[in-house]
């Protein structure tokens, strides 16, 4: 943990420090690339009241938990019902069989892609975001939870067959917590994917949320407050995938 | 006959080729006996033991268990597989309750079932650990008390003690019996392990592979409690041999 610590500091400092440099000694102008110290005081704009200009009046902690919210919501959505199908699917092989084209289809499209049908069905909003998350988690889980269903060790079904366990039993007692350490694994790819694709969601009319406010800074100009929105997103990934990832080290210890 | 095995055949289609797994397999078990299944890999043992247990229908012929044919598995007959089958997300006291939890319903009792199983296994003070902090030899113990805890009238042991090392394999072996003894089960068990049916079994079925068939049924009349170095032993373990083909011709010379 100390070390993880700072293997982070150090690197996130020479990050900085390079940056400083190459502005300096390039003598980058500040309307292409903005230096550090430019984006820590826009960074500090952001927090106090949000952008000079801007349409929105809400702060950056405003924002931040906005984009929070609708994250959570469709990523949890997209990880429960994801779950839900998979064992379905992963018991069902025939059935699977059948639905894997249409889903091989569907997977590559990004979900960005839907956003005229999402705004045409949905409005603007809270809602477009939240499909999006939907969409890009619900796949890598759906598919990763059928692949761990049917890799569920044959001498299980079997224990559970012996001792007259019903269908339902079965799944609840035997397959999810024997498929569940590969479940883990994708909730934990999809947690990213879901967050790159927040940003893309909140870009296309939101009038809040860190996607906003990256196409706020583009509109009023202000590339340092782009760029502090930019790692502020960056941040909030990396937290969001350290809990994560802890959660997945006490699943493993079980 | 308590289990009958009548006519069996176990085929299968590989690339439009038929492969016969079993091939006309009869067989009578009587209550309370020790049945061992001997023979190399590829005799199909393993694949009469599922038929047997419920695992697999025969492609002819039937299996009857107390004159009823079987049709699938049921907690009266348990399986015991060669990697255990304990979930390892469980503590011991848990998988062992895991077959009561359909037929008990109050914690209190089932947790006192599956301690006195525990206790039977010699496991007592491990039952709040997880399989993984387990030896194979203990794991297997493990599985063995979550079979009799439900009480089954027949054990089926699929190489139980094959990834086990020869002496805890033998420590095992012994306490098996003596458990089985005390239970009053019938076990079949299969291996492929000379020594293993030698000691354990009172019937040795040695089955021969291409197809697999019943090649010869050896009796064991020796007393429950045996001795691995003794001559009864030796003689009973030589008979095997002879018929596996794998004596040596004798050609010793003895000087005097």
């Amino acid at each position: 943990m100390v070390k993880t610590i700072k293997y982070c500091v150090i690197s996130f400092g020479a990050l900085l420090l390079l940056w400083q440099i190459l502005v300096t000694v390039a003598d980058i102008s500040p309307a292409l690339f903005p230096p550090p110290t430019k984006v820590v005081a826009a960074f500090g704009e952001l927090l106090k009241h949000g952008l000079k200009g801007s349409s929105s009046d809400v702060a950056l902690m405003g924002h931040i938990g906005i984009s929070m919210a609708r994250f959570l919501t469709g990523y949890i959505l997209a990880v429960v019902t994801a779950i839900l199908a998979g064992l379905i699917l992963g018991c069902l092989p025939r059935a699977f069989a059948y639905v894997n084209p249409v889903i091989q289809l569907i997977r590559p499209i990004a979900p960005v892609a839907w956003m005229p049908f999402i705004v045409l069905w949905f409005g603007i909003g809270d809602v477009p975001a939240v499909v999006i998350i939907f969409i890009a988690g619900f796949f890598p889980v759906l598919l990763s939870t059928v692949a761990a269903v049917q890799n569920v060790d044959v001498t299980y079904r079997k224990v559970a067959q012996n001792f007259g366990l019903s269908k339902m039993e079965t799944v609840r007692k035997i397959i999810f917590p024997a498929a569940f350490t590969q479940i883990i694994h994708s909730l934990r790819l999809a947690l990213g994917t879901s967050w790159i694709f927040l940003v893309s969601g909140e870009m296309v009319g939101a009038q809040s949320g860190l996607g906003f406010l990256v196409m706020d800074a583009k509109n009023c100009m202000r590339p340092d407050a782009l760029l502090a929105v930019m790692i502020t997103i960056g941040i909030i990934g990396f937290l969001l995938d350290t809990c994560i990832r802890l959660l997945e080290g006490v699943v493993k210890c079980i | 006959m308590y289990i009958e095995v009548k006519e069996v055949e176990v085929q299968y289609t590989e690339k439009k080729e038929q492969v016969d797994v079993l091939k006309n397999i009869s067989l009578t078990i009587e209550q309370g006996e020790f049945i061992c299944l001997l023979g190399p890999s590829g005799c199909g043992k393993s694949t009469l033991l599922g038929a047997m247990a419920g695992f697999l229908t025969p492609t002819k012929g039937t299996v009857y268990i107390k004159g009823k044919p079987v049709e699938r598995p049921c907690a009266e007959y348990v399986t015991i597989f060669q990697n255990y089958g304990l979930l390892p997300w469980r503590t011991v006291e848990k998988n062992v309750e895991l077959g009561l939890e359909r037929m008990i319903k109050s914690r209190e009792d089932r947790a006192r079932i599956a301690m006195k199983y525990i206790d039977l296994v010699g496991l007592s003070g491990s039952e709040k650990k997880h399989p993984g902090q387990l030896s194979g030899g203990m794991q297997q113990r493990v599985a063995i008390a979550r079979a009799l805890a439900v009480e089954p009238e027949i054990l089926f042991m699929d190489e139980p003690f094959g990834a086990l090392d020869a002496i805890t394999r033998m420590k095992l072996q012994d306490d098996l019996l003596n458990i089985c003894h005390e239970t009053k089960k019938t076990v079949i068990f299969v291996t492929h392990d000379i020594d293993e049916a030698t000691f354990l079994a009172d019937r040795i079925v040695v089955m021969s592979a291409d197809p697999g068939e019943i090649k010869n049924i050896v009796n064991i009349s020796m007393p429950k409690n045996r001795d691995r170095t003794s001559s009864n032993f030796l003689r009973a373990r030589d008979k095997i041999f002879d018929i596996f083909h794998m004596k040596k011709p004798d050609t010793v010379e003895y000087y005097i």
